[in-house]
């Protein structure tokens, strides 16, 4: 139950990569979510992944 | 390393998601052609539908099911054939997005919490997640076909469903830091990290607001089926995603090593 082992990896090595995460995040929005305000498509990207968005269980129209 | 976790994450993520769609296309279309049947079958005064087996004159009268079908008319620049397509494009790139932060998160997690074995950490990292992100809020949310869901609620639905994600891993923590803290063996420390994740689930879920949008007549088969294949393509994908994970961490540990830093 020790907090740390030899098999961490430390903070410093980690924190460069976290920036990738708002663009993951970013992704997964536009897949799951975007209705057009960020896109700038219209309904295009929304009904493109349509079934996805129902399949995958998030809300949708 | 954490180079090395992240393209994993993200390419395993991508592989998964095709799984995930795969699974979605044979068992969830289906039942989403035969819910925008129903939706048409509802917009057509006449019996246009008539060919369509399932029994559509209830929802003549719905005024949600006449909004639905404004919005979807106006989303036929995108045709049902394209749309089966864009499903694999919609869970590929889902499975990268969220493979991506899984291994971030995956890397922050080694060596500081849960099982020791990478490949062990992989699997119940993974159904942890499923738990948390999935099937919490699916619990209080479920997921729901085309036709069912009044579109001028959506952004309300839509930030409902991301608060209670935010329940799910948060109880998450909350469950993890319990069963650290708790002495006195498995049969303590279980049951308490069991209710350290089940009490503020139930609890959220008493207070966020019921969305209950299913229109009359809807068939309660139809959402049922649904809501279960839509589970199933998480499940999939979570199963397909924690195994190749743990799998890949698995080889890499059996492999020669270079010299660790």
């Amino acid at each position: 139950m020790s907090t740390l082992s030899a098999r961490h990896i430390p903070l410093s090595h980690l924190v460069p990569w976290l920036l990738a995460v708002p663009a993951l995040l970013l992704l997964g929005y536009l897949v799951l979510m975007d209705n057009g305000a960020v896109s700038q498509t219209g309904g295009y990207l929304h009904e493109l992944m349509h079934d996805g968005r129902h399949l995958l269980g998030v809300p949708c129209h | 390393m954490v180079r090395t976790l992240l393209v994993r994450g993200l390419l395993l993520g991508l592989l998964a998601g095709l799984v995930a769609g795969v699974f979605a296309f044979a068992v969830g279309e289906p039942r989403i052609d035969d819910a925008i049947a129903l939706e048409n079958a509802a917009a057509a005064p006449g019996h246009g539908a008539a060919a369509e087996p399932e029994s559509a004159t209830h929802g003549h009268e719905s005024g949600t099911h006449e909004q639905e079908t404004g919005k979807h008319e106006h989303g036929e620049e995108v045709s049902r054939g394209t749309q089966k397509a864009g499903l694999f494009l919609a869970t590929g790139l889902y499975g990268l997005a969220v493979g991506g932060v899984f291994a971030l998160a995956f890397a922050g997690l080694r060596g500081r919490v849960g099982p020791r074995s990478d490949a062990a950490l992989a699997l119940a990292a993974a159904g942890t997640a499923f738990a948390a992100v999935i099937v919490v809020p699916f619990l209080k949310y479920p997921a729901n076909p085309p036709a069912v869901g009044d579109p001028e609620t959506i952004n309300t639905r839509t930030l409902l469903y991301l608060a209670m994600i935010g329940v799910g891993l948060l109880s998450t923590a909350i469950a993890v830091t319990t069963a650290r803290s708790v002495r006195g063996g498995p049969w303590a420390r279980w049951p308490a990290a069991v209710l350290a994740f089940v009490v503020p689930v139930a609890v959220a879920s008493l207070l966020l607001p019921t969305v209950d949008e299913v229109p009359d007549g809807f068939p309660a088969t139809l959402l049922w089926q649904f809501r279960i294949t839509s589970l199933g393509t998480q499940l999939v994908f979570w199963a397909s995603f924690g195994t190749l994970f743990g799998w890949f961490c698995d080889r890499a540990a059996r492999a020669p090593a270079p010299a660790p830093a």
